[in-house]
């Protein structure tokens, strides 16, 4: 019966938290009501390796409404270190005079208003001792390691890859690079921190209801019963609110210090460093095949920027050496340690920068081969897992392709570089694999079912703006057999039951079979009550046959209950379960773990069964003008299959936005980065590019019908990541389509061009 | 931000009354001037908020557009009071039709909302991106700091100037409606203390040589009421070239306006400023004896837009714009040549 669950997905639906968002209604963290706050404003570092030598206050003190301000002296040793996205060691702020990387929290000025703190703020001077900090690859005293593997990341590999590269007929050699980018979600990264006693509450908006709680619970050597985290909307994350950052704890002190409220929004220019980021890669593909367009081998290593203490890193090779089918393969991945802040996740962290060497190798050896870029994947294609043979749960890859080319009008397309234009406009077409793992974490939820057919759902879920609530009150009307709008979702409270990090793209899956656990539970509830109750109308029924439906639970003969007399029976008000659901192949314990913030997750690559991916393909045209070679990209179209859809509606914003991102990465986005003082230069919205609309024109997605049983029972995929991912890759080779340049290094612009 | 006080002027002579009060005061001159006039704010909230400008008193003289803010056309010129918002420019259906260009050179700047707010005036002082200079935590910036040095020299620089620059700062001037004043020749109204005076707009900003922090001529106190774009036969056949990264709302990598008066192919006349490539707003007076006389065509284009840069200088990453720079002008002149009219 758990199938009823699914029963509304793939029909649009509007969002039901849609009118509390265009009206103002929706309370983000910084929203949150909260008497008489204090308005706290971070000191961060000018230098970006050094020591903190001392800090003249006096002139801030003197700001009229200044409360306190927070250094190492005052409070250093009230918190124990953080860790960073990785959970191990990363950077420190207030714990010690050190300076890791630019624009580290050096102090927390608070005042009676924000403009105070603000004004104290400016007016602290620092004294620092400063040593030659090291900005980024190839920077003198820049430390490079070869990441090792462990349960996180491992190295795929399979034949003698050297071997076979060298023996092979046709072969590319390439390096490519990728920039520094920073998430910029319009909310900044907030937060308020109450004390009730001992008991400390934390608005703040996150991606990981739990993990913060028992983050800051360690941090400040509490019982995490006794923190509390509020976070019902998030205005924009794309993983930089999925890990605590150090900025909590202090509020949290700030807070306790003065018995008050403290809030604290801090600038734009801070989040760039306060929060996490996309590190520059760099990598070295080397791929070989026969003449027949057969591969031979795949080498690819990778470099990847981290701070001085986090060994943090993305390890994309997981996802490149799984492409296609191929007998040798060799993976390597780096880590270089710089003075900068530490990386953490941002959209399909892993598989957006390693994925834009792979398709552009695949695209530089199908011209090598003489071959439409298409093909080269079609023959390479393969439904078993290249590296370890496992099967894919499903993989329909080329037919993403097909769907997507048809509509884009690839025959059109004449091979030969430079050879297309219009006016004074050079036109490239160009396309890519993109994908993503389907994760799936344990979950928690309560639900309750009223007589009257209303049903409330409560889980400590997130909504990131990806339609989260939505998701959960389609999946619970289908398993109860209601209408959207009865159902209430509460989420966003970590008093609530936990859910997994809203990353991976896994919220979808994770969320929707633990409310359909809910729902299959209650049913069962309802329908036993109901088989044994001598007077019923399914008295001495089969239970297990007994489905909820249009507000009633039915028969299979068609006899109908009204929810009123089945619920009746078993409660007065409401009927409720709390249910926990642990997705096969977890350790039993994982849901325990959940409660405490750890976080389990049953991922694409780590399977015994089968290898989970969603699969996809990103097309664009691109023009580039003849004399002054601006890039424009008239025409987006992208292909994709992830299983089942729950909201069309919604999946179609979380693939247009994607591919839209796919763009920016392409040619737009990247942070300047000083190399001599290891500091970011272009820390603002309007220096830090991304696409207006005017950037964006013709854009289609395709969803590609799938089913799949094996990837969960829902045959959920995922879709939050992989509209990304393509996207790099796709732009430089329509890029060198319409030139002949072949690009490697993004963001791909004007200069390049010229 | 710093605390400051708000004085609200009625009229002309209440501003520079209190713009020029017992201390010495200027609206533009040096970013560290203590009172500073308040017209959309776009750029001077901005800087305040990011501690780089920390003025005592804000003059607003929003409600001088009832004396300031017309926007006329007569057989003169184009007369445009200094607070005229820049989408009140933009859409004005003479301006589009006769001077093109200057419509052009406003509504491709900035966005809509940024537009109805900032005036003609406040415009043409916005001041530069750098990035150092706006942001104090760096302490090398001379323009911040006389003296202080140039972090931008060999810095993140690619924005930054090729003409005009000097060791003491490489900052471009980022504006775009500067650049088709300075091209038409225009000139601009000035009020102080000691009564009017016309200044031609090419003189209105300084280059840096060593005193990047003064960036113009305006005396202490002074007041910018509007501008006089004068009428010639070339204003019609104008336009104005942004070239930028992405399609709206970013300032110039480079731009060319471009104004011709052409008679059977060869041109008799020809007005060309260049943006996004220098210290201040360029006029190429080079580039236009460049062409006086000859038929213009692609070879004329190339001729001109090599005339134009051929004492440009990169630094780092900026050097590509010295290229990119005759293209665009090379494209201007081709696409206004082009032009029906
Ligand atoms: C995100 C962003 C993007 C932008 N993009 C562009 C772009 O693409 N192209 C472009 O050209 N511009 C662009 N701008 C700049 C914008 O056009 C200017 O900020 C605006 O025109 C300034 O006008 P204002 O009235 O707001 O000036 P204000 O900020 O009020 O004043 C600026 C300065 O001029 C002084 N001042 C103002 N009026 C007078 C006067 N009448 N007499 C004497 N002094 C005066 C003030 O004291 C102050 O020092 C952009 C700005 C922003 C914030
Ligand atoms: S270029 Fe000019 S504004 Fe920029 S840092 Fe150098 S001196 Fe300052």
């Amino acid at each position: 019966m758990a199938d009823d669950a699914g029963r509304l997905y793939g029909k649009p639906e509007v969002r039901i938290d849609g009118a509390a968002k265009v009206t103002g209604q929706a309370r983000y963290a910084s929203d949150e009501p909260v008497a008489n706050p204090a308005y706290a404003y971070l000191v961060t570092s000018a230098i970006s390796r050094g020591h903190i030598t001392g800090m003249d206050l006096a002139a801030a003190e003197a700001v009229p409404g200044l409360l306190d301000i927070l250094t190492h002296e005052t409070v250093g040793k009230e918190a124990k270190p953080p860790v960073g996205p990785d959970q191990k060691p990363t950077t420190t702020t207030l714990e010690t005079t050190q300076v890791w990387h630019d624009g580290q929290i050096i102090a927390v000025v608070v005042a009676d208003s924000f403009e105070a703190a603000r004004e104290a703020a400016h007016r602290v001077v620092v004294h620092y001792a400063p040593e030659t900090p090291s900005a980024t690859f190839d920077s003198p005293g820049a430390e490079a390691e070869v990441r090792k593997t462990d349960e996180q990341h491992k190295d795929p590999a399979k034949g003698d890859a050297p071997a076979a590269f060298a023996a092979a007929p046709v072969k590319i050699d390439a390096r490519y690079e990728t920039p520094t980018q920073h998430h910029n979600p319009l909310e900044l990264f907030t937060t308020t921190c109450v004390w009730d006693g001992p008991k400390l509450t934390i608005y703040e908006p996150t991606q990981t209801m739990y993990g913060l709680k028992a983050a800051v619970a360690k941090q400040l050597g509490m019982e995490p019963a006794d923190v509390r985290t509020i976070s019902r909307y998030v205005g924009g994350a794309f993983g930089s609110k999925g890990a605590a950052t150090s900025r909590t704890v202090w509020i949290a002190i700030a807070a306790r210090r003065l018995k008050r409220a403290v809030k604290l929004v801090p600038t734009r220019d801070q989040a760039f460093t306060i929060a996490t980021y996309r590190a520059e890669t760099r990598h070295h593909l080397q791929l070989a095949a026969n003449r027949d367009g057969k591969l031979q081998a795949l080498i690819h290593e990778g470099w990847e920027v981290t701070s001085r203490p986090s060994s943090y890193n993305v390890s994309g090779t997981e996802t490149t050496a799984r492409m296609y089918a191929c007998p040798n393969i060799a993976t390597k991945v780096n880590v270089v340690h710089a003075d900068r802040n530490t990386p953490g996740f941002m959209r399909a962290p892993p598989d957006t920068p390693y994925m834009f060497a792979l398709e552009s190798g695949m695209d530089e050896l199908a011209h090598e081969l003489g071959m439409d870029p298409i093909e080269l994947r079609r023959i390479n294609d393969t439904q078993t897992d290249p590296v370890d043979g496992k099967p894919f749960s499903s993989r329909s890859l080329m037919k993403c392709f097909d769907a997507a080319a048809a509509k884009f009008g690839w025959a059109k397309r004449d091979p030969k570089p430079g050879a297309m234009r219009d006016g004074d406009w050079l036109v490239g077409y160009g396309c890519a694999t993109s994908c993503y793992p389907s994760n799936i974490g344990p979950a928690a939820a309560r639900l309750s079912l009223t007589p009257r057919g209303k049903a409330v759902i409560q889980l400590a879920g997130h909504e990131i703006g990806t339609g989260a609530y939505t998701t959960v009150a389609i999946t619970v009307a289908g398993g109860l057999g209601l209408k959207v709008t009865d159902i209430q979702v509460f989420m966003g409270d970590s008093n609530l039951p936990p859910v997994p990090v809203a990353g991976g793209s896994n919220n979808a899956a994770s969320t929707a079979h633990v409310a359909a656990k809910a729902c299959e539970e209650i049913r069962q509830k309802l329908a036993l009550a109901a088989v044994q109750n001598n007077a019923g109308i399914f008295a001495g029924a089969d239970p297990s046959k007994l489905r909820l439906t249009d507000g009633a639970l039915a028969g299979p003969d068609g006899r109908r209950e009204p929810l009123e007399t089945a619920v009746g029976r078993v409660a007065g008000g409401a009927l409720e379960v709390h249910v926990e659901n642990v997705p096969e192949g977890l350790p039993p314990d994982a849901a325990a773990g959940l409660y405490q913030g750890k976080m389990a997750m049953s991922r694409g690559t780590g399977r015994k069964d089968v290898t989970a991916y969603a699969f996809g393909a990103q097309f664009v045209e691109v023009r580039i003008h003849a004399l002054t070679r601006e890039i424009r990209t008239p025409r987006i179209v992208s292909a994709f299959a992830s299983g089942t859809i729950v909201n069309p509606l919604t999946a179609y914003s979380q693939y247009m936005g994607g591919a839209i991102w796919g763009v920016s990465s392409a040619l737009h986005e990247a942070t300047e980065i000083d190399l001599r003082e290891a500091r970011y230069v272009n820390d603002n919205l309007a220096d830090y590019l991304v696409p207006v609309n005017a950037d964006i024109d013709h854009l289609d997605v395709i969803f590609v019908p799938e089913e799949d049983s094996r990837v969960n029972p829902l045959g959920i995929k995922g879709i939050g990541e992989i509209g990304i991912v393509g996207m790099n890759a796709a732009v430089a080779n329509a890029v060198f389509h319409a030139t002949g340049k072949r690009i490697r290094k993004l963001p791909i612009r004007i200069e390049h061009l010229l | 931000m710093r605390p400051f006080r708000y004085e609200h002027a009625a009229d002309r002579a209440q501003a520079l009354q209190l713009a020029n009060g017992p201390r010495e005061a200027t609206a533009s001159a040096h970013i560290t001037a203590p009172i500073q006039y308040l017209a959309g704010g776009t750029t001077l909230i901005d800087l305040m908020k990011l501690d780089v400008m920390r003025p005592e008193v804000l003059v607003d003289i929003n409600a001088l557009a009832g004396q300031h803010g017309a926007i006329r056309a007569d057989a003169s010129g184009l007369h445009l009071g200094a607070l005229a918002r820049m989408a009140d420019a933009a859409d004005d259906l003479v301006v589009r039709r006769d001077y093109p260009m200057i419509a052009q050179s406003l509504e491709l700047a900035a966005s809509p909302q940024l537009r109805n707010m900032a005036s003609l005036g406040g415009n043409v002082l916005q001041r530069t991106r750098c990035n150092y200079f706006r942001d104090p935590s760096w302490t090398a910036c001379n323009k911040r700091h006389p003296g202080s040095g140039c972090a931008a020299m060999d810095g993140v620089n690619r924005k930054l100037a090729v003409l005009g620059a000097s060791d003491h700062c490489i900052a471009n001037y980022p504006g775009d409606f500067g650049v088709a004043l300075a091209a038409l020749g225009a000139t601009v109204d000035i009020e102080g203390a000691g009564g009017r005076r016309v200044l031609a707009f090419e003189d209105l900003h300084r280059l840096p040589g060593d005193t990047p922090h003064i960036e113009t001529n305006l005396k202490p106190g002074e007041l910018i009421t509007g501008f006089t774009v004068p009428a010639g036969p070339w204003t019609r056949r104008s336009l104005y070239l942004k070239i930028r990264d992405r399609q709206s709302y970013e300032f110039a990598l480079t731009s060319a306006a471009v104004a011709l008066d052409v008679e059977g192919g060869v041109v008799r006349e020809a007005r060309i400023g260049l943006g996004g490539l220098a210290a201040k707003p360029w006029r190429s007076h080079e580039a236009e004896a460049a062409l006086k006389g000859r038929p213009l065509d692609e070879a004329a284009a190339h001729a001109a837009a090599d005339a134009a840069l051929a004492k440009a200088a990169g630094h780092g990453e900026a050097t590509f714009k010295i290229e990119l720079g005759r293209r665009t002008l090379v494209r201007a002149l081709l696409q206004a040549h082009a032009m029906e009219v």
